[in-house]
């Protein structure tokens, strides 16, 4: 398992555990953590499990990439920054132990 | 009712036509509302299907869920462009003395990004948040004003309303003008074989007119401080507040059209699912909470806009078939709403479902409905007043259906309420 914590947008923040291979999405969803919606079932497809990822670990994490799917997405979300990924497409890895995620007030 | 005899005949007949002969462009079998028997036989034997001859030419008919997303979010492949075809089984022609609108659900990147960025805020969650108490107040007035006990049309007195005023509120619009942004939504969509408008020249004429009143709120609007209305933040944002004239009028009657069908008729849909369904009325009635969980079921219930269309650019394979270049592709959203792999009990309206977002309707990928948390938002302040008020909204007749292969339509539907 790997633990992850999820900081709403009012400052709640909420530690989880995911098994080792699934993404920070189900992270969210397996343990109700609220303002994760994930319509698309995690294939990238629709940019409702925005999350900021906390700026300590934005390197380690991986920024978006211009021109993939992900970034082409992102670009419509409200609020994205430097630090906006999808949680559908980060992989919760044993080196990703201790991650820190933020979650927007409203997914779009 | 009398449409289930009706249907097992039906239901003979169509499971008699040879696969290949199926053609689901027929306006007919969805004003029959008999489409969903075409489709079930499709997923079945041949999920992607090609239909050689049509009224609007070959096309092939994409059909089952995982399909759909793969097309939908392959925009390199799969284009929207309006000069290709566009984004409907009818091609976008270019008609003589038609107007050409530009509109962003019709380009491709990288023009589809800048302007869809653009007008983006105007239904961005944030934005919503400050029109809600508008849109429920006006909510409220509309159904307070309706005759307990005593049949009438709802899609007139409500459905059509609380679209029309949303819009009214969405760009600040004249209040008691309001119901020319219906007459401008239907005109935009209509051709002359409709009926709305007698010919190109009179919808081009009528544009024109919605053009010159829209110039008017924007020049207005350019000269007073910013406000959160659609055009104000047009005429602020360095973004659009020089876009050409056509692109500004084209986005606009996007938004009008994208806001008002589609929701209108899931307004309409979800009191006629409630009715055939009153086991799933009964939950409701005791807990009015799983109006959350029922907003995102009515518009996978409904799937107000039945397709989108792309045309690709390339050779491309799905589901074991070559699609070739320039071919049309149908990605039939109606038929991936009751994929039965993808969706437990897919063929039921169950309003606390577990996964109840995890639809088709708003499409996937970077064309996904940009109005979607709006329409959303209307549905649930509709439903939540309507809880408090009546203990039912009970339809009293057969509804009737619109022709088209596009809009899945309600255009009448004889309701009588029940005080709670």
């Amino acid at each position: 398992m790997v633990k992850v914590t999820f900081v709403s947008s009012d400052g709640t923040r909420r530690e989880v555990e995911i098994a080792e291979g699934e993404t920070a999405r189900e992270a969210a969803l397996f343990n109700g953590v609220p303002g994760i919606d994930g319509d698309c079932g995690g294939a990238c497809a629709c940019a409702t499990c925005h999350v900021h990822v906390d700026p300590t670990w934005i390197d380690k994490v991986g920024r978006l990439k211009e021109g993939e799917a992900e970034a082409e997405l992102l670009q419509f979300a409200e609020g994205a920054s430097e630090y906006s990924r999808l949680a559908c497409q980060i992989p919760m890895e044993a080196e990703m132990e201790g991650l820190v995620l933020h979650v927007p007030a409203q997914q779009y | 009712m009398s449409i289930d005899t009706m249907e097992l005949d039906t239901a003979e007949k169509i499971a008699a036509i040879p696969i290949d002969e199926i053609d689901v462009s027929r306006p007919s079998l969805f004003q029959q509302d008999t489409i969903g028997l075409f489709f079930d036989r499709l997923r079945k034997e041949k999920p992607v299907h090609y239909c050689r001859e049509s009224h609007v030419g070959p096309f092939w008919s994409i059909t089952k869920f995982d399909d759909i997303m793969a097309v939908d979010t392959n925009h390199k492949v799969f284009s929207s462009e309006a000069k290709l075809g566009g984004i409907a089984i009818q091609d976008m022609h270019s008609v003589e003395g038609a107007l050409e609108l530009e509109m962003f659900i019709a380009m491709d990147p990288p023009k589809h990004d800048q302007q869809r960025k653009a007008v983006t805020p105007a239904v961005a969650p944030s934005n919503l948040l400050l029109l809600e108490p508008t849109i429920r107040e006006r909510a409220c007035q509309i159904l307070d004003d309706l005759p307990i006990g005593e049949e009438f049309d709802w899609v007139d007195k409500v459905s059509i309303e609380l679209t029309t005023m949303t819009l009214a509120t969405l760009f600040d619009f004249p209040w008691e003008e309001r119901r020319k942004l219906t007459r401008w939504s239907d005109v935009t969509t209509a051709a002359p074989e409709t009926g709305i408008v007698a010919s190109y020249e009179a919808r081009r004429e009528e544009l024109i007119e919605c053009a010159m009143y829209f110039k008017g709120l924007w020049d207005q609007r350019v000269n007073e401080p910013p406000r959160n209305d659609l055009i104000s933040i047009m005429a602020h944002s360095p973004a659009t507040k020089d876009m050409p004239f056509l692109e500004f009028l084209g986005n606009l009657l996007l938004l009008i059209v994208g806001g008002n069908d589609t929701t209108r008729n899931s307004i309409s849909g979800g009191v006629l699912a409630l009715n055939q369904n009153p086991t799933e009325y009964r939950k409701l009635n005791n807990d009015p909470s799983l109006i959350a969980s029922m907003v995102p079921e009515i518009i996978r219930w409904q799937t107000p806009l039945t397709h989108m269309r792309r045309t690709a650019l390339q050779d491309w394979e799905i589901g074991g078939k070559q699609i070739k270049k320039g071919d049309k592709v149908v990605m039939w959203y109606l038929s991936g709403n009751r994929d039965e792999t993808i969706i437990d009990q897919a063929d039921r309206f169950i309003i606390d479902r577990k996964n109840p977002r995890h639809h088709l309707s708003f499409g996937y990928g970077i064309h996904r409905c940009m109005g979607n948390r709006l329409a959303e938002l209307q549905l649930r302040i509709i439903w939540e007043e309507i809880h408090k008020r009546f203990a039912k909204v009970e339809v009293t007749g057969e509804p009737e259906r619109l022709y088209s292969t596009l809009v899945r339509g309600i255009t009448k539907l004889p309701v009588r309420l029940h005080a709670r």
